[in-house]
């Protein structure tokens, strides 16, 4: 053997570099390309995904908007404490009559009503109202009279709680909300009354259906995929064209196909009736419910668990079960001891995959879906461009983000995510 | 081979693929308890195919497989009993070497402490006692090999089979494990079917060979016989080396014919083993360690003049080409004995064999 190296040694190259620095200097051309390479994509990333990611993390529990109404409220009154049983005092109303007259003229002050109005009906009203009549104000003896002779909501305490409540630069109002909770007047927290709970329902029913959909890709696709990797390669190719059919088409045409054919005067209830199965009066609710989301999200996703499966099955040589079988396995031991471990890897890369995309699906829940098949993507969509509450949109749309990144970790933790194989 | 004796019997197997040909066309062959049968063969000559065949894998199209007197055509595979070692081992990557040997113990239902025994028992025949707790992944091509060898034998089948086994080891490697599978089985007294390409391999290990080519068994004897007597054309190519004279029977004389060489090259006389009557083709086989150079004039049947077209120096002996008889790939193995001939290239030389080492086979190609 070769004499061993000194370990305080440095070894150095010829011209008496040291070799850890020249290999350094050879490398970093290697590197810079690389970094070249990665570049377009990396800035691409960064401003399409990244930076909106961390928009709608800040716009989730973003409360400027008081601030900047309310400049000298929000001032005037951090004096007052929120279980004060009094209104507070003349100097915080002569500020809400300042803020109101600058942002009644710069026509932004109702921004702040439609705020506060997501936390108790009614507060958009009274700051349109408010705006409308404080123009006419002329500095008042009372500014607490003046403003109460406006709307006698200002003279309630509770408007002023909700003001002091919702006064910070930060709120979890968006939060609570998403959660099915609110704050109560005097601070604490509680759950909504049950008949306004309306998310964690939803939640439960997008994890809930999810978890049905991947399950349903998987017992489809595991047969399919099975044959597709043991057929010869020109039969293999041709079935792969017919599972990736469906991506061929619009995803639009091929939900609405699935209106055609499940609805209650569609091709299937047709079918049966005309079979005799059912009677023509209790035709089958296939859609416009959670069937209908399962069904038509089952179909679009299959090929995502199917292809994952695939690549992984076709790395199976025949010859392991077959070592089972001479073994003297039964072509059932054979599968769950020797085949079925061999495949954890692409069931759940596909499942993960499927899951994924299916937590956060909304066009087909939204066209299949009706009221009961909605997923909490569909509220998250409803909130941006109907109600306007973008906060809680970013709220709703953080959980999910944090959801699935749990669930991530989960199965980093159960299966590893080491083994999954994408392709 | 008493059909009393014999564990593995084929009678009149048939297989097709496609409906259009024959892999394997009327096969009748014997394996006895104890014996270690070689199927060689060049690749599509159908010897895998009767592997799997007999492992259950593949059903016959025709004909009825016997292992000891049952026919065993419509048993699934792991009623067979029978041990397999297939061409890249297929241990079970998720499972660690002694979870590898236990697992057909495993499905046998065997209790645990057996099933230990049983497994380091295994472990210790391949000499991987220490290995057990190893993926298969983290051992050598080698040691692999000797895992698949080990788990093929841990629940004492009656009978092994092995697909190409060695074809994935270097050459070094691949003549030590010929070696330790052909001790290991002889310790056991296992009878083995084997499957190789690879006919030194198959001269190495077995106790019988049986020379497959276009779906039919050629020749099926031990490997001396083989090498030294094959009994048609092919084998006598397949097997070591060979050289060829093709011509047509002029003179048939009970034992010896006499053989015309095609382009009146000259008159051979040689052995009469698998050729019709005079006027018919005929294939001379002779191996280039039977050739004698410079012979005494008259000693010999066979002498002609040659011309030494290439001298290669491989140490225990000198690879000789000749131009002989209208052909210049005439090879003559010369021993490297103190009084060896003495030639140079594009010397001529008389060179000269008996009637008995040069046998006059089928006419094939």
């Amino acid at each position: 053997m070769a004499t061993v190296q000194a370990e305080n040694e440095v070894i150095t190259t010829a011209d008496g570099v040291p070799l850890k620095e020249s290999l350094k200097k050879a490398l970093w051309q290697r590197k810079k390309t690389a970094l070249l390479l990665v570049a377009p994509l990396f800035l691409f990333v960064l401003i399409t995904f990244l930076i909106p990611i961390f928009d709608m993390l800040i716009r989730s529990v973003d409360n400027s908007i008081a601030v900047e109404q309310f400049p000298n409220v929000v001032v005037e009154i951090r004096d007052w404490e929120l279980d004060s049983t009094e209104l507070p005092d003349e100097a915080t109303f002569q500020a809400l009559i300042e803020d109101f007259k600058v942002g009644a003229k710069e026509k932004t002050i109702s921004r702040l009503g439609r705020r506060l109005n997501y936390e108790q009906s009614g507060m958009s009203g009274l700051f349109r109202k408010t705006a409308r009549k404080i123009k006419k104000l002329e500095t008042p003896e009372s500014a607490t009279e003046a403003m109460i002779a406006i709307d006698k909501d200002w003279g309630d305490i509770e408007t002023w709680r909700l003001i002091k409540r919702e006064s910070g630069k930060y709120s979890s109002s968006y939060y609570l909300s998403a959660f099915d909770a609110q704050k109560e007047s005097d601070g604490s927290i509680s759950m909504k009354p049950e008949d306004q709970k309306v998310y964690l329902a939803l939640f439960w029913r997008t994890i809930r259906l999810s978890f049905t959909i991947t399950f349903l890709t998987i017992i489809l696709g595991y047969p399919i995929a099975y044959l597709l990797s043991t057929v010869k390669t020109k039969t293999s190719n041709m079935l792969i064209i017919l599972v990736l059919l469906p991506f061929w088409t619009s995803l639009l045409v091929r939900t609405s196909s699935w209106i055609a054919l499940l609805q209650k005067e569609g091709v299937i209830n047709d079918i049966l009736v005309g079979i005799g199965i059912l009677g023509d009066d209790n035709r089958l609710a296939m859609i416009h419910n959670e069937t209908g989301t399962v069904i038509a999200m089952t179909h679009i996703l299959l090929p995502f668990m199917v292809l994952p499966l695939f690549s992984v099955m076709k790395t199976i040589p025949p010859s392991w079960v077959r070592a089972a079988r001479s073994m003297g396995a039964t072509p059932f031991t054979a599968f769950v001891r020797i085949y079925l471990p061999n495949t954890v890897a692409g069931i759940g890369a596909g499942g993960i995959l499927v899951f994924i995309l299916a937590i956060g699906y909304y066009i087909t829940p939204a066209l299949v879906g009706g009221t009961k098949g909605t997923l909490i993507s569909n509220f998250i969509a409803y909130h941006i461009s109907t109600s306007l509450n973008w906060g809680l949109a970013a709220a709703l749309g953080t959980i999910l983000l944090l959801l699935v990144l749990a669930l991530y970790i989960l199965y980093d933790k159960v299966v590893g995510i080491n083994n999954m194989k994408l392709g | 081979m008493s059909s009393d004796n014999s564990l593995v019997r084929f009678v009149d197997i048939q297989k097709s693929y496609d409906g259009v040909s024959l892999v394997v066309k009327s096969l009748n062959l014997d394996v006895a308890h104890g014996e270690f049968l070689t199927m060689l063969g060049p690749s599509g000559s159908g010897k895998t195919t009767c592997l799997m065949m007999l492992a259950g894998f593949e059903p016959a199209t025709h004909g009825e497989i016997y292992l000891k007197d049952n026919p065993i055509n419509r048993v699934p595979p792991h009623k067979r009993g029978i041990g397999m070692v297939f061409q890249n081992y297929a241990l079970f990557p998720h499972m660690t070497v002694a979870e590898n040997l236990a697992f057909p113990l495993q499905v046998r239902n065997m209790d645990k402490s057996e099933q230990k025994q049983r497994v380091d028992r295994a472990l210790d025949m391949v000499q991987l006692g220490p290995f057990g707790d190893r993926r298969p992944a983290q051992l050598s091509g080698g040691q692999q090999q000797r895992v698949a060898v080990a788990r093929s034998l841990v629940f004492d089948p009656d009978l092994v089979l092995m697909d190409e086994p060695l074809g994935a080891l270097d050459k070094n490697l691949r003549e030590q494990m010929q070696y330790e599978i052909k001790h290991i089985s002889e310790n056991l007294g296992l009878t083995v079917v084997y499957v190789t390409h690879d006919q030194s391999e198959a001269l190495t290990m077995s106790n019988r060979i049986a020379v497959f080519d276009d779906g039919i068994i050629q020749q099926c004897a031990p490997p001396e016989v083989l090498y030294e007597k094959p009994e048609n054309a092919f084998c006598a190519n397949f097997i070591g080396e060979n050289n060829r004279f093709l011509g047509k029977v002029s003179e048939d004389n009970g034992d010896t014919v006499k053989v015309e060489i095609d382009n009146n090259a000259g008159t051979v006389v040689a052995k009469k083993v698998n050729v019709g009557g005079v006027g018919d083709r005929s294939t001379l086989s002779l191996r280039p360690e039977r050739v004698t150079v410079n012979p005494e004039p008259g000693s010999l049947p066979n002498i002609f003049n040659g011309v030494a077209e290439e001298l290669i120096y491989l140490g225990d002996h000198i690879r000789t080409r000749f131009t002989v008889l209208g052909h210049d790939d005439f090879i003559v193995k010369i021993p490297n004995s103190a009084n060896h001939a003495q030639l140079e290239e594009g010397g001529t030389a008389n060179i000269g064999w008996t009637a008995e080492d040069c046998r006059a086979l089928d006419p094939s190609d």
